[in-house]
């Protein structure tokens, strides 16, 4: 059986790279999708953790952080898209009026 | 065996979100979630959670990959194949990024974490919907409450527009 | 498939090598086994029979020169594709647009992983065997998206689009399906489900009670479309869409798309089969295990082939529906029948936990009743047809 650390490090990493795209895109699509990345290395902790500690809360918890990604999926393209027929536009910086 | 599947699902999850963060073709970006998701699903295989594995896969990749898709297909031109973006603010980003990356690894590396010694790998279907319906059922219909509001709300947001777009 | 080759591995039949490696290597034996196998001819042979049987039912006679009876019609189709040129458009998005038939077969084939052929003939018996069916069937949706996507083609992209629409809305209704099942046999795993039936039809799922029995049919109905057959196919409608999501594809790739279309025509009717019509399972009448599996085999695949084949009917008989009507049906009747299907089975557990004998040999009755009204209404009219409409079953 792999270490729980390196389940840790590798969940450590992709949380990185999802940060990297929030910080570094000005998409708003892909920033929604480093979001994602960024739920998923969550996950994968609890998951390892559920292993690692032989108890069933760490897999309960994904259900209800996917259960939020669902709900941030649906409700946040929807959005991004009504955002983009009005302004034409899904750039983060030329978002910048919170009226539409 | 089992160290070798670690390896390449890592290698698969890592390098497709390096290119959904870094690509500069935005539908590159979307359909290299799939391998991320896919990768998130392999590990949680091998780490004997066979139903969160189908779970995930049900619901990122048949649920939010494909919005994501549409959301991508529907925010670009049709012919415009190749969507670039550019990038801002490289330096204070790169800061940031590196000084969680050192945090999370020290927090990593430096932890003893607690292992309850010998645990089987069995199937878990059972237990989840135990929990799920004994000691988790206040979160569990709380979660399914927040999903018909999802559902609602996103059918509200898309149909505002389309009435203001049939009025003008 | 795993206690056979755990009685290899005790036989010593692989003495020296890992545990892990001989199950690793046997799964994927037998993967390729499935594939080539029974995949291949299965979609083949399917093609062949669906165009013998649609110039039937239009009057015509269809392809008949190839092998007897043009059986061999869908080797020289296969040939001629992959000898065919491998286009990609110059305006194309070079690696998705190559990408993307793999993805749609790799969906495909990858249920056939939980397929129960009969009592020990299974890849791998999944503790959650029939989520992972509607699981992978994502991998298509991917598929279509990218080939639509990548053609840069407007046929191909609406094509792809309203695929993609089409399988993800109609995922719900044929989940809300199987969750009476699920419900009713208390297992996820395929294998699971069928021991919890018997061979007779009044043990069948379909014929438990009558939410069940409305299941069946809803699960079906949803299941031809997320195939994309006619009377759904508005994907790859030919008259307003060319030909869909593979518009621009040729040659092997071509191939792969329509290998996915009639493998998933298959997988859909075993699946109905393995849920609500008893699976593989024969009644006991000899001890001999591998008689018995080949009796058992027998039994699921025509009971699967049926299915199949009432999927052909339909798409000589029906028209096509239009965008609005498929997603009308989805939403406003399809998941409501569902939700109502889940809580009448609930109910019905609770106050029959038996299940009621009096319904369930009411329902076959009915079943064997339309059956034989059916047929009589189909020799009436084969009587009245003029004479120079019917042939003789082989021409």
């Amino acid at each position: 059986m792999v270490p729980i650390s390196y389940h840790l490090i590798l969940s450590g990493i992709l949380f990185t790279i999802g940060v990297m795209g929030v910080l570094l895109r000005r998409n708003t699509i892909i920033i929604f999708m480093a979001v994602e990345l960024m739920l998923n290395a969550v996950n994968l902790s609890f998951v390892a953790f559920a292993r690692q500690l032989g108890s069933m809360d760490g897999q309960l918890i994904v259900f209800f952080v996917m259960s939020v990604a669902a709900a941030e999926a649906a409700v946040g393209l929807a959005i991004i898209l009504s955002v983009f027929r009005n302004r034409e536009t899904v750039n983060a910086d030329e978002l910048n009026l919170m009226r539409w | 065996m089992g160290a070798l599947i670690f390896y390449l699902l890592a290698a698969l999850t890592i390098g497709s979100a390096l290119i959904v963060a870094l690509s500069r073709n935005i539908v590159y970006s979307a359909f290299s979630l799939l391998g991320t998701f896919m990768g998130v699903a392999g590990l949680y295989a091998l780490l004997a959670a066979d139903f969160v594995a189908v779970i995930q896969i049900l619901v990122y990749v048949g649920g939010i990959l494909v919005l994501i898709i549409f959301a991508v297909m529907l925010t670009h031109r049709i012919d415009d194949v190749a969507v670039s973006n550019r990038s801002v603010g490289r330096l204070p980003a790169a800061l940031i990024v590196g000084a969680v990356g050192v945090i999370m690894s020290v927090g990593v590396v430096g932890a003893r974490w607690a292992q309850k010694a010998d645990v089987q790998a069995a199937p878990t279907t059972y237990g989840i919907g135990d929990a799920f319906l004994g000691p988790y059922i206040l979160p569990f219909e709380f979660a399914s409450v927040v999903l018909l509001v999802v559902l609602i709300g996103a059918v509200v947001v898309s149909r505002k527009e389309i009435r203001e777009e049939t009025g003008s | 498939m795993q206690p056979f080759i755990d009685r290899l591995i005790a036989n010593g039949a692989f003495a020296g090598m890992p545990v892990e490696v001989v199950y690793a290597l046997m799964m994927i034996l037998f993967g390729v086994l499935v594939v080539f196998g029974f995949f291949l001819p299965i979609a083949g042979v399917t093609s062949w029979l669906e165009r013998r049987v649609w110039a039937r039912i239009q009057s015509r006679i269809g392809p008949n020169r190839v092998g007897p009876q043009g059986f061999l019609q869908w080797l020289a189709d296969g040939i001629k594709l992959l000898l065919k040129e491998d286009i990609v458009p110059d305006a194309a998005d070079r690696p998705l647009f190559l990408f993307a038939p793999y993805f749609v077969v790799w969906g495909i084939v990858a249920t056939f992983v939980v397929i129960p052929f009969s009592s020990s003939l299974i890849i791998a018996d999944m503790n959650v065997g029939i989520l992972y069916l509607t699981a992978v069937t994502a991998l298509v949706v991917v598929g279509v998206l990218m080939a639509g996507w990548a053609s840069n083609n407007k046929w191909s992209l609406i094509g792809g689009i309203r695929s993609a629409a089409q399988i993800i809305s109609y995922e719900i209704p044929a989940s809300l399906a199987l969750l009476p099942i699920v419900l009713l046999s208390g297992t996820l795993s395929t294998q699971g489900i069928i021991a919890a039936q018997g061979w007779a039809p009044w043990h069948w799922f379909a014929f438990h009670n009558p939410f069940t029995f409305i299941a069946a049919f809803m699960f079906y109905v949803a299941a031809l479309a997320e195939g994309n057959r006619t009377p759904f196919d508005i994907p790859e409608a030919e008259s307003e869409l060319v030909a869909g999501f593979c518009t621009e594809y040729s040659g092997f790739r071509y191939l792969l798309f329509f290998m996915a279309e009639w493998g998933n025509l298959y997988v859909i009717g075993a699946v109905a089969t393995l849920l609500f019509f008893g699976g593989w399972q024969v009644p006991a009448w000899t001890s001999n295990t591998v008689l018995l599996n080949i009796s058992q085999f027998g039994v699921f695949f025509l009971k699967s082939y049926f299915w199949v084949f009432i999927s052909m009917w339909v798409r000589a008989t029906l028209p096509r529906v239009r965008v609005d009507q498929l997603m009308i049906l989805c939403w406003k009747y399809l998941v409501p029948i569902g939700f109502m299907n889940l809580i009448g089975t609930a109910i019905w557990m609770v106050v029959w936990p038996q299940g009621n004998r009096v319904v369930q040999y009411g329902l076959v009755i009915l079943t064997v009743a339309v059956l034989v009204q059916f047929s009589r209404r189909v020799r009436f009219h084969l009587r009245r047809a003029r004479p120079e409409l019917y042939y003789s079953p082989a021409i």
